[in-house]
C-alpha cells in the first residue's frame, strides 16, 4: 500500500506535468486543428530559462524559496509566452491560407532550430538545477513521507488548472476561444477578433509548458535540450487520451497518464515505463479515437 | 442609403464568382436576394459582413467604405449576420451561444433588454437556455442564429436561407417573426431559394444569375413577373 501510494503520488506529480503541456497542445489544435510539433521545445526553454534566471539572479537567496520561486515562474511564463507568441507570428501565422501539411512542416522545422539553437547556447551536455536551494524536506501526510517539492508540483499544476479552466468557462474571452474553437467563421461574425484568439491561445499554452519545463527542473534536477521531445510525445499522448482540442480532457488525460506511467513502472518493469504510454496512445487510438472526454454532441447538420 | 454595394467583384481563386454587382438597402426595408443554386447570393452576402474579401468593387454602409474591413469590426459597426446553415455553436449552451452573439455590446442594461425581446420574439429559446445548441431541432437551431445575430443590436440583419430544411410551417413562424423584427426597426437583407415566401415578405427584391443582377423591382411586381413566376415561383399557376 505504502509502495502503491507513493506511485500514485509521483505519478500525479508527473502527470500534473503532462497536463499543463498537453493543455498547450490542445488548446492550439482546438483553435487551429494544427498539432504545435515546438511546443515541446518551449517547454525545453522554460527549463532552460528557469535555470539561468534562479542561478543568475539568485531568486530564492534574495527572497527566500516561497517568493523567489514564485517570481521565478511567473517570469518563465512571460517569457516563454513570449517565445510562443513569436513562433505563431514567424512560423505559422504566414502559412494560415497553406495547406495543412505546410504547416505541420513548419511546425516540424521550428522544432529543430528552437532545439539546435538551444544546444549552440548551452552546449549538449545535460545541466543541473542547483540543488541547494531547494527544498528536500518531506512531508508526513498520514503516516506517508512525501518529498515536499512533489506535493507542491501536485498542488501547483492542479491550481493552474483550475483557474485555466475558470478563465475558459467562465469569462467573455474564454467563450471567445470556445466558440473560435468550434467555428472561426462563426465566430468572426460574433465580432470576435479570431487572430486575437490566436495569438491569446499561443501566449497562454506556451506559459503553462513553460512553467512545467521549471517544474520538471525543479523535480529532477536535470534538464537536457533534447527533453522536449519525450515529454511533448507524451503530452500529446495525453491530449489525444483526453480528447484532443478538449481542454479538461487535456487534464484528466495528463494525470492519468502519468499515474499509468508510474504504475507501469513499479509493478512490471522501469524499462518498459515509455512503452506503456505510448500502447495507452495506441490503444486509444484503436478502441475511442475520439479521447475519452472528445466531443460529446454531433452537431446537427 | 443604409447600404450601398457597387461594381462588387470577388474571386475565389482563379474564379470569379461576383461579376460587377450594383444593389442598396434603404433603412427599415426588406429586400430580397433571390436565385438558384450557384448564382453568388451566398458570396454577396459574405462580401458585404466581410467574410471574403472583394477583389474590386466598393461596399458602403452609411456612407462609410467598409469593403477593407475586416468581419470582427463590422459587427460593432451595426452589421449583423446569420449564416447558411445556421453555424450555431453546437457544444454550447443556447445561452452562451446567445451572448456570445452580443459579444461586441458594453452597455448590459441594454443587452440584457435585446435578450428580453428575443425570448419574446422565439420562447422556446428561453425554455431551452441551458441545452446544448447541437441537441435543438432545425427550426430552434435557425431561431437561435437569428436570436444570436439580433443579441449585437444591429441595424441591419443579413440572412442566408432561414427557411433551409425547414416545415411549412415552421418557414411561416419564421417569416412572421422576421416581419416583427423588421417592425422593430432593423432593415434586413434576405437572401432565399423560398422566392414566394421572401417575395410576401420583402419590400424589394434582386434576382441573381450565375454572378449578376438580372432584375431589380418591388416585390409585388417580381411576384407578378411572368419570368420569375416561371424560373422561382413553379410555374404560371404559382400554387395556393
Amino acid at each position: 500500500m505504502e509502495e502503491f501510494l507513493q506511485q500514485l503520488t509521483n505519478g500525479l506529480a508527473v502527470g500534473g506535468i503532462y497536463a499543463l503541456i498537453a493543455l498547450g497542445y490542445t488548446m492550439v489544435y482546438g483553435v487551429l486543428k494544427l498539432i504545435n510539433f515546438a511546443h515541446g521545445d518551449l517547454f525545453t526553454y522554460g527549463a532552460y530559462l528557469g535555470l539561468t534566471l534562479l542561478t543568475s539572479l539568485a531568486l530564492t537567496d534574495r527572497l527566500g524559496f516561497a517568493l523567489g520561486v514564485l517570481v521565478l515562474v511567473l517570469m518563465v511564463m512571460g517569457l516563454v509566452a513570449v517565445l510562443g507568441a513569436i513562433l505563431e507570428r514567424v512560423a505559422y501565422r504566414p502559412l494560415r491560407e497553406s495547406p495543412r501539411l505546410s504547416a505541420v512542416v513548419s511546425a516540424l522545422g521550428a522544432s529543430i532550430f528552437l532545439q539546435n539553437a538551444l544546444m549552440l547556447l548551452y552546449g549538449a551536455r545535460f545541466q543541473v538545477y542547483p540543488d541547494h536551494i531547494l527544498p528536500t524536506a518531506t512531508l508526513n501526510v498520514f503516516g506517508l513521507y512525501l518529498p515536499l517539492m512533489r506535493v507542491l508540483i501536485v498542488l501547483a499544476s492542479v491550481a493552474m488548472m483550475i483557474a485555466l479552466y475558470l478563465f475558459i468557462q467562465k469569462t467573455r474571452i474564454g467563450a471567445a476561444i470556445r466558440a473560435a474553437a468550434i467555428d472561426q467563421g462563426a465566430a468572426r461574425l460574433m465580432g470576435i477578433d479570431v487572430n486575437r484568439v490566436i495569438l491569446l491561445v499561443f501566449l497562454m499554452g506556451p506559459a503553462l509548458g513553460g512553467v512545467a519545463g521549471l517544474m520538471v527542473g525543479l523535480y529532477y534536477g536535470q534538464i537536457n535540450f533534447t527533453m522536449g521531445w519525450v515529454y511533448g510525445m507524451k503530452a500529446f499522448t495525453a491530449a489525444i487520451l483526453g480528447g484532443i482540442g478538449n481542454i479538461p480532457g487535456a487534464m484528466v488525460g495528463g494525470l492519468l497518464l502519468g499515474v499509468i506511467e508510474a504504475l507501469g513502472a513499479a509493478y512490471i518493469s522501469i524499462a518498459w515505463k515509455d512503452a506503456i504510454a505510448f500502447l495507452v496512445l495506441i490503444l486509444i487510438l484503436i478502441v475511442r479515437p475520439t479521447g475519452l472526454l472528445g466531443e460529446r454532441v454531433a452537431d446537427k447538420i | 442609403m443604409l447600404l450601398e454595394v457597387e461594381n462588387l467583384h470577388v474571386r475565389y481563386g482563379n474564379v470569379e464568382a461576383l461579376h460587377g454587382i450594383n444593389l442598396h438597402v434603404r433603412q427599415g426595408e426588406i429586400v430580397a436576394i433571390l436565385g438558384a443554386n450557384g448564382a453568388g447570393k451566398t458570396t454577396t452576402l459574405h462580401a458585404i459582413s466581410g467574410l471574403l474579401r472583394p477583389s474590386r468593387g466598393e461596399i458602403r454602409f452609411e456612407s462609410k467604405p467598409i469593403h477593407k474591413m475586416p468581419a470582427h469590426r463590422l459587427v460593432g459597426m451595426g452589421i449583423a449576420h446569420a449564416p447558411e446553415g445556421r453555424r450555431v455553436f453546437g457544444t454550447l449552451t443556447v445561452r452562451e451561444n446567445l451572448n456570445l452573439g452580443a459579444f461586441t455590446q458594453v452597455d448590459r442594461a441594454r443587452t440584457s433588454n435585446t435578450l428580453h425581446w428575443i425570448h419574446e420574439l422565439f420562447p422556446v429559446l428561453a425554455q431551452r437556455r441551458e441545452q446544448l445548441a447541437g441537441t435543438l431541432s432545425g427550426g430552434e437551431q435557425q431561431m437561435l442564429a437569428i436570436g444570436r445575430a439580433l443579441m449585437a443590436n444591429p441595424r441591419i440583419l443579413l440572412l442566408d436561407e432561414p427557411s433551409l430544411g425547414l416545415a411549412p410551417l415552421l418557414v411561416k413562424v419564421i417569416f412572421q417573426t422576421l416581419w416583427e423584427i423588421n417592425e422593430a426597426g432593423v432593415t434586413i437583407v434576405l437572401v432565399e431559394q423560398n422566392a414566394r415566401a421572401a417575395l410576401r415578405l420583402a419590400h424589394r427584391g434582386y434576382v441573381m444569375e450565375v454572378g449578376r443582377i438580372v432584375l431589380e423591382d418591388r416585390a409585388e411586381a417580381l411576384l407578378a413577373n411572368p419570368e420569375v413566376r416561371n424560373a422561382y415561383l413553379g410555374g404560371q399557376t404559382g400554387g395556393e
